[in-house]
């Protein structure tokens, strides 16, 4: 069998890298449907997983692909899909059912600019609030932003394990400028990988609740075929699974899906900063958007505004805690995104009027430049 | 008295999740009968139980998934099909069944079901047809006859309905069938068969829904099980497109296609896979 790992140094584009994650994480089913610009992840995967011993299938359509990744999940293999905006939209059906039964999965969105078929060659990154929000009901979510290929690898892995971890689909918004720019990736040794399996059910089989919390407030998951007869279903459920359509049982339900992500936010919440300690204005960006910010923050330095960057990899759930932290003591906020306004309003939210929150925008389909940011930040600031 | 306590078990009860009786289909409605058959047939065709999954859409018949004592998922609307198929390809050991009403498998999910026929995907899928969606009061479905009235004809249905058989035979279907609630015997055998081919298996069972769709077509639940016994007939060498539904001029059932080919999960393996690895995992058996 050729080695899942692909150990050693290599230049691939953030596709390929995010594939080469997803089989180092230990993914063995990709269920899929070809979208520009997200297609080369699939493509590259198709490759890959019959040869470890896993499955790929290309399905009839997004909606379809969705399903059969919580079905292989299901089953007790991890299962990724990736598409982009236009895929996404589908999607959205099957991230609820997954959101609602607590299947691991892992969605890649390699965003293009939107509404409805857009520009899809070109990048943006106008999805995020969809993937906060975008299927029905209220729910809590997971979605990292990667800034590099080389990144992209790690946080592929780190998806999986966020996901096994706390059995629900994770979302990867990457763009289409990180999902087709080549770069170094370095892969390490498998053995220097850690990977997380979802919680299993230990003791009896027939007393076994399958939606019944264990010590961590996430509940063991038992797959099909192991003898737990268990029932799961998209209809609000109790501990045994079984529906009972009660304001009780929605509120129990309720509050174990989103308790389990809302305890563990110092674990779920990842940023970076750079030059943040002693700035006076922060630029909050992810993605793409966070690498051309930190040019950004070099420039205005050397023209006398004193800027950092905090750079979001975890956009979902957002890191509130420390923008109203920082709204304390700096003189305001710059978002960086390619949308006109998304994580804005999540910035503006968490600094709650004590001091300005400003938008560097762009509609999509290209880079917000480190000039234009430095621009605003002298017109702003 | 003890005696009566005994008999208080019925036979299926195994099979059953008997905390969730009583179920929530209505006096008359058909769906109750094709589920026990299911579930005999699964008892008496010798699959591994354990191993043994029924997933559903949304739907009264969707709610089957709910009441069987094995392995059993309910899905999204329509998407019982695409999930089934993630869960075969990822464990081949498992037996799947997707047990589903025609709204869901046939309309919203029409399009899961021609390609999974196509790949042959080893699943049996049985579809309770009863003409219209039971669920939300009885509206026009894709296989509702023309003419009949629904909540959303009330003047009757301007449209064709879909011949299942003939759809899962030119989708590339491996055994196909049609039976009603009233031939159980048939039936039986029929998804017991089923289970047992390799390959994507599909059974229609017609199934009468009296409180929706034959109190607007003038045809109470005696009347439905009346037309199936008078107006059939048993012809199993019919050719797929001659199985439209036509009342007056009588309804073809029996098992349509039993054929073989390989299924997808062998050909990804023969083609996709590399050989020294399908060797392997034969020698570790």
């Amino acid at each position: 069998m050729k080695p899942a790992v692909l150990t050693g140094e290599h230049f691939m584009t953030g596709d390929v890298a995010c594939a080469e994650g997803a089989l180092a994480a230990g993914c063995r089913f990709f269920g899929g449907y070809p979208i520009t610009p997200a297609t080369e992840v699939a493509e590259h995967i198709a490759g890959r997983l019959p040869e470890v011993g896993g499955t790929f299938i290309q399905m009839e359509d997004e909606i379809a692909a969705m399903a059969s990744i919580i079905g292989a999940s299901c089953a007790g293999v991890k299962s990724m899909t990736s598409t982009s905006g236009p895929g996404f939209s589908l999607m959205m059906e099957n991230i609820g059912l997954a959101i609602c039964t607590e299947t691991p999965c892992v969605v890649v969105n390699v965003q293009r600019a939107g509404p409805s078929t857009g520009l899809p060659t070109q990048g943006a990154q106008g999805d995020m609030m969809q993937a906060r929000w975008g299927s029905h009901g209220h729910y809590d979510i997971i979605a990292l932003a990667p800034s590099s290929p080389q990144e992209i690898f790690y946080l592929t892995i780190e998806a999986f394990n966020l996901s096994e971890t706390y059995r629900l689909p994770v979302l990867i918004m990457t763009d289409e400028m990180i999902g087709h720019i080549s770069e170094r990736v370095v892969i390490p040794e498998a053995k220097k990988i850690k990977t997380v399996s979802r919680p299993r059910p230990k003791g009896r089989k027939d007393r076994f609740k399958p939606f019944e919390p264990g010590a961590n407030g996430v509940a063991p998951m038992a797959s099909a075929g192991e003898g737990y007869h268990i029932h799961v279903t998209g209809l609000t459920h109790d501990e045994r699974g079984y529906p009972v359509m009660t304001v009780e049982t929605q509120k129990a339900m309720m509050a174990q899906i989103m308790g389990k992500i809302q305890r563990n936010l110092d674990d779920i919440i990842r940023t970076e900063a750079y030059r943040l300690e002693d700035a006076e204005v922060v630029i909050v960006s992810y993605g793409v958007s966070a690498r051309t910010s930190l040019a950004a923050v070099d420039e205005a330095r050397d023209q006398g505004i004193k800027a950092g960057l905090l750079r979001l990899i975890t956009v979902w759930p957002f890191p509130e805690a420390l923008i109203r932290n920082l709204a304390k003591k700096v003189k305001g906020f710059v978002t960086v995104e390619i949308n006109l306004g998304q994580i804005h309003l999540e910035v503006e939210r968490c600094a709650a009027g004590k001091v300005p929150s400003f938008l560097v925008g762009h509609p999509g389909g290209t880079i917000i430049t480190p000039e234009r940011v430095v621009e605003a930040l002298k017109e702003s600031f | 008295m003890n005696q009566i306590k005994k008999q208080v078990k019925h036979p299926l009860d195994d099979l059953l999740r008997i905390d969730r009786i009583p179920h929530i289909w209505c006096p008359g409605c058909g769906i109750g009968t094709a589920f026990s058959s299911c579930l005999i047939a699964m008892r008496e065709s010798g699959i591994d139980l354990e191993k043994t999954v029924m997933v559903s859409g949304i739907g009264c018949s969707g709610r089957g998934a709910g009441y069987v004592n094995l392995d059993s998922y309910h899905t999204t609307h329509g998407r019982a099909i695409p999930f089934a198929t993630g869960m075969k390809l990822a464990n081949p050991e498992l037996n799947v069944v997707v047990f589903s009403g025609d709204g869901d498998l046939f309309a919203i999910g029409g399009n899961h079901f021609i390609h999974a026929a196509r790949r042959n995907v080893d699943l049996t899928v049985i579809c309770v047809n009863n003409f219209n969606y039971g669920m939300t009061g009885g509206q026009v479905a894709a296989t509702t006859p023309n003419m009949a009235k629904t909540t959303t004809t009330p003047l009757g249905n301007p449209d064709t309905p879909f011949n299942l058989p003939l759809l899962a035979y030119a989708s590339g279907a491996t055994y196909v069938a049609r039976w009603t609630i009233l031939h159980t015997r048939d039936l039986t055998e029929s998804i017991e068969e089923a289970l047992l081919n390799r390959g994507f298996s599909f059974i229609e069972v017609l199934s009468p829904c009296p409180v929706n769709y034959g109190r607007r077509n003038k045809e109470n639940g005696i009347d439905s099980l009346k037309i199936y016994q008078e107006r059939t007939i048993i012809r199993n060498d019919a050719q797929p497109w001659e199985l439209d539904i036509d009342f007056d001029r009588g309804i073809v059932l029996g098992k349509f296609i039993q054929t073989e080919r390989p299924t997808c999960t062998d050909r990804y393996d023969n083609t996709c896979r590399p050989k020294e690895l399908i060797e392997g995992e034969k020698g570790l058996e």
